[in-house]
């Protein structure tokens, strides 16, 4: 019996794990695999959703970077979000964490709630709108002029100078999601064993204890968070539109995931738009992948 | 067979005594400013999150005088109910009748959240428990689709629901989502604490792998249902359907209070009462889930 045999074999005698699994795997690959690859195809046409589409070669793409300003705007605001939200995101979900494992399990669950309630409070980070509003009877601007600290309301969300730290926060406060739960309940399972074992060690403060004991048995944890902290950080869109409106004053606060839509589906420029597509998933992947070989090193 | 349906009521998994067993008997090496300073800390960034989640609760209950007073209020002064009457009002003066809003987001979110948590357990068992050719790569694909977001398959995706035939139905929102690769990949790594031992001795009985799953499998991960239903509720909750529900009688709940928040000064005291109750539903969900999540979270890590 050759190789090719005993493989059919085993596919034939696994047939009811591939019948268990049919039903997700064949959604996915139809809803998840097959539109990546077709954006990368069509990302070299012209498709428009009217004509046939048409082989263009690189052209999406030199436009994208040699002749679309916007463009390169909104890469660099894609960018700058990814750079500040997630490194910091990640780092926020940990310490706050971190901060209240050792807190009674019913002060623990209100803090929990506390930070993860508006990651799932769907649109409701409309609400922003009222402390930024550009009138007086925005909060903030209420507050300054209360104060005396100006005279005029700033229009928040019309002033370049404002609307990416405006966002970076709204972003920040949103970001305390499925990565602050994985810390939460992997900061429960690290043995406790290992602190008495440290003490013993000659372990003198928690600072020690975080570094040589904590991080290393959380780095399961700290691979997917980070997963998930990056994959929000490069798709922020949802605030941008909302808050700060398509497109933004001067495209200050647009981002790859905005243009895109902009394109896609305001102008129909289906392969242009599976070009920016294409992009966003390399940037999205490669990120991911260069932060996962970085982690993996820790406390190693 | 009939040995492993009576052996059922027996199965029990080991106790989670790490997740369980939170507090700890010595604390080790704790000095008090250390403590108080990051007391500090935690207060003024719980003070920052839960900030915006006050103001909406606050601004539903204002009159509309004081939503529209200089200096701006931060807490209602005289509580009332008129907005959420005021947007019972526009609901009632609504071209769809506003139940019909309320029935799609009840459709959309419930079949899809059944059919996900359906779909991707019966995925999850075999990728946790057995083993068999393409294993890996199967898996590796679906760790490898939590690197991007839907936002680089939407145009494709428009193009295959449209070649499907099901665009601008319940379908073209809920099927996608039955292949939600977050929920298999959180359900996969919480079965694999199953003992090998239940599955073989269900095995040696001549069980099938269906019944495996439903019998033995299925009853031991609830804590991973309530994660898997709660995390697409949300996500199913928060859509408006966008380019995938276009007619009116089609769309969810979610989309109806987004236009009512879009109504501008006129309705600002029905968008006060929207923007607390779409908050409120997942917010409550999660408060009675919260504890089985964080189970199910303790095993989300990624190994190599």
């Amino acid at each position: 019996m050759d190789y090719k045999d005993t493989k059919w074999m085993m596919i034939k005698k696994s047939r009811q794990n591939y019948a268990l699994m049919a039903p997700y795997f064949v959604l996915f690959f139809t809803f998840t695999v097959m539109p990546v690859v077709m954006a990368v195809a069509l990302s070299f046409s012209n498709f428009n959703m009217l004509q046939r589409p048409e082989f263009v070669g690189w052209a999406n793409y030199t436009r994208l970077f040699l002749e679309n300003e916007i463009f390169i705007i909104a890469l660099q605001n894609t960018l700058m979000f990814a750079v500040v939200t997630g490194p910091l995101s990640f780092l926020l979900c940990f310490v706050f964490a971190w901060i209240i494992n050792d807190m009674p399990p019913r002060v623990r669950a209100f803090f929990t709630l506390v930070f993860y309630a508006p990651s799932i409070s769907g649109n409701v980070f409309f609400i922003w709108q009222f402390f930024f509003s550009g009138d007086r009877l925005g909060l903030v601007n209420g507050f300054l002029i209360d104060l005396g600290l100006i005279d005029n309301p700033i229009n928040f969300f019309r002033d370049i100078r404002f609307i990416m730290p405006i966002l970076i926060i709204v972003q920040l406060w949103l970001s305390l999601g499925v990565g602050f739960l994985a810390f939460i309940a992997g900061l429960q399972t690290v043995d406790k064993a290992l602190y008495e074992a440290g003490a013993v060690d000659g372990i003198r403060n928690r600072w020690q204890e975080l570094w040589f004991i904590t991080l290393p048995s959380m780095k399961p944890q700290l691979l997917f968070a980070a997963v998930m902290q990056i994959t929000t950080s490069f798709a922020i869109a949802d605030i941008v539109v909302i808050l700060a409106g398509l497109p933004t004053v001067n495209y200050a606060g647009d981002t790859i995931v905005t243009h895109l839509q902009d394109i896609g589906w305001v102008r129909f420029e289906m392969g242009y738009a599976s070009a920016v597509a294409t992009i966003l998933f390399l940037l999205m992947v490669g990120t991911n992948k260069g932060v996962q070989r970085m982690l993996k090193k820790v406390g190693t | 067979m009939a040995t492993a349906e009576a052996n059922q009521d027996m199965l029990v998994l080991p106790k989670k005594k790490e997740v369980k067993l939170a507090k700890r008997t010595k604390k080790l090496s704790r000095s008090a400013s250390g403590t108080a300073a990051l007391f500090v800390f935690l207060g003024f960034f719980g003070v920052f999150t839960s900030m915006p989640l006050v103001l909406t609760v606050s601004r539903a209950f204002m009159p509309l005088d004081e939503l529209f007073l200089f200096p701006p209020r931060f807490f209602f002064r005289n509580p009332t109910l008129s907005n959420f009457s005021d947007l019972f009002i526009i609901m009632q003066e609504s071209w769809v009748p506003f139940s019909r809003y309320f029935l799609n987001s009840i459709i959309i979110t419930g079949f899809g959240t059944l059919g996900h948590l359906i779909c991707a357990s019966m995925a999850a068992y075999p990728l946790a428990k057995n083993e068999f050719p393409f294993k890996n790569v199967l898996f590796s694909i679906v760790v490898l689709s939590l690197m991007f977001t839907a936002h680089v398959t939407a145009i494709p995706n428009f193009l295959i629901i449209s070649a499907l035939g099901i665009n601008n139905t319940y379908l073209a929102v809920i099927l996608p989502a039955f292949s939600a690769p977050l929920g298999l990949y959180l359900m996969k790594q919480f079965m694999e604490q199953i003992p090998d031992s239940l599955i073989e001795s269900a095995r040696l009985d001549g069980a099938s792998e269906f019944f495996i799953w439903r019998k033995i499998v299925m009853p031991n991960v609830k804590p991973a249902w309530l994660t898997l239903i709660i995390l697409m509720f949300q996500g199913l909750w928060a859509t408006t359907g966008g380019v995938f529900l276009r007619s009116e009688e089609l769309k969810p709940l979610t989309f109806a209070m987004s236009q009512i928040a879009l109504g501008g000064v006129a309705r600002a005291g029905a968008n006060a009462a929207v923007m607390l109750i779409t908050m409120a539903v997942p917010i409550t969900f999660f408060v009675f889930s919260q504890s089985k999540i964080i189970e199910t979270m303790a095993t989300s890590g990624m190994k190599d």
